[in-house]
């Protein structure tokens, strides 16, 4: 009803008409036929949709990463950290030395909700501050915490007395 | 069919039935005809008049039904009652102007002329037009009709103060526009007392 009691819509027929339509064309109720007709059309669409997905991810297997030198890695002491991005600037990746030959280095993305992971050098494990998400220093790896997927991994190699970042593994295999 | 129009020329008619039979033919309502032959006035003329369904514009039928089972689709034809919602209550009986559903309380449900819905919407004729051997009832186009008969088609119907306009067309004497018929008070013509109602 609307709210100025006037009791007729607008062609001078009562409001109820507008539900029950004479006219199949006037009708605002999803018909049976309609409905399907929008489910198998809508079941195909994402149907193709994640066919493309699939087709693309064949096509572009791998990612290419161009190779990145990280200044002063050779300066770093033992247990000392290092942020840097990579691949792109907006991929903060923090390089910590374990030993005297031995660089890794990983996504600050915690892998549960993005937060940034630090070094925690006494325990020689990573930790994200917003819910306590622990990795293992060693390959990333989850400890604890609500993150299931480890840390992205950068790859690292020596080129003369250079660091070179040269691609991210994901570790989704683990 | 797309173009074609459906004409009824009363002065056509002959009274031989043709259309009833053939509609009774049809398979889909097979043995039961959904369209009649009037006699006009049977005590002073043999003069019949095919009766089908007018479908009108706003269907008077459909205005009347309490259970929202009658429906006029996009090309104007008017349907019989829709089978789950039907509940045979004869309000379209008593409220079409053309005396044209009937209901049938074998399967409780009323059911009309849909202009051989079945065959028109595939191209083909209805089945009275395709028997009428005088054309009274004739599905054409309206340039045949313009060019064939002296009459002019009308869908304009006066009853009392309702005016009616029709999807099917009338041919009418040429000058007349529309088909005015008298009110008659249903009571005031059954009154069976001393003359004075």
């Amino acid at each position: 009803m609307s709210q100025s009691g006037d009791p007729s819509a607008g062609d001078g027929q009562p409001v109820w008409r507008e539900e029950f339509a004479i006219r199949t064309a006037d009708e605002r109720y999803v018909a049976r036929r309609q409905f399907t007709k929008f489910m198998v059309l809508t079941s195909v669409g994402m149907f193709v949709g994640n066919l493309s997905i699939l087709i693309k991810s064949w096509l572009w297997r791998r990612p290419q990463y161009a190779p990145q030198v990280v200044a002063g890695a050779s300066e770093l002491p033992v247990g000392g950290v290092k942020l840097f991005t990579y691949p792109t600037e907006k991929d903060r990746c923090i390089l910590v030395r374990l030993a005297e030959d031995q660089f890794v280095a990983y996504s600050q993305k915690c892998t549960h909700l993005s937060c940034a992971v630090y070094f925690s050098a006494e325990a020689g494990r990573f930790e994200c501050p917003c819910h306590e998400g622990f990795f293992r220093a060693a390959d990333g790896a989850v400890l604890q915490g609500p993150p299931q997927r480890p840390l992205p991994r950068i790859v690292l190699e020596m080129a003369g007395d250079q660091l070179v970042a040269t691609g991210v593994d994901l570790q989704e295999e683990g | 069919m797309f173009g074609y129009a459906f004409f009824i020329d009363p002065s056509r008619c002959i009274g031989c039935q043709s259309c009833v039979q053939a509609c009774a033919e049809c398979e889909t309502h097979r043995g039961t005809s959904m369209i009649h032959v009037d006699f006009l006035d049977r005590a002073s003329s043999i003069a019949t008049v095919p009766m089908v369904c007018m479908h009108c514009d706003d269907p008077t039928c459909a205005q009347v039904c309490p259970a929202d089972a009658i429906k006029k689709g996009e090309d104007g034809v008017v349907h019989s009652s829709l089978k789950p919602r039907c509940i045979a209550c004869s309000n379209c009986v008593l409220a079409c102007p053309f005396g044209v559903p009937m209901v049938k309380l074998a399967i409780e449900q009323m059911t009309k002329c849909d202009m051989c819905y079945d065959r028109t919407s595939e191209g083909k004729r209805p089945m009275c037009a395709t028997v009428c051997p005088s054309q009274a009832l004739a599905y054409v186009r309206p340039e045949e009709i313009a060019a064939g008969r002296r009459e002019v088609p009308t869908s304009v119907f006066g009853f009392g103060l309702q005016t009616v306009t029709t999807l099917v067309q009338y041919l009418v004497p040429a000058g007349s526009r529309s088909i005015q018929v008298e009110a008659v008070d249903i009571v005031d013509y059954l009154w069976e007392g001393d003359g004075q109602p």
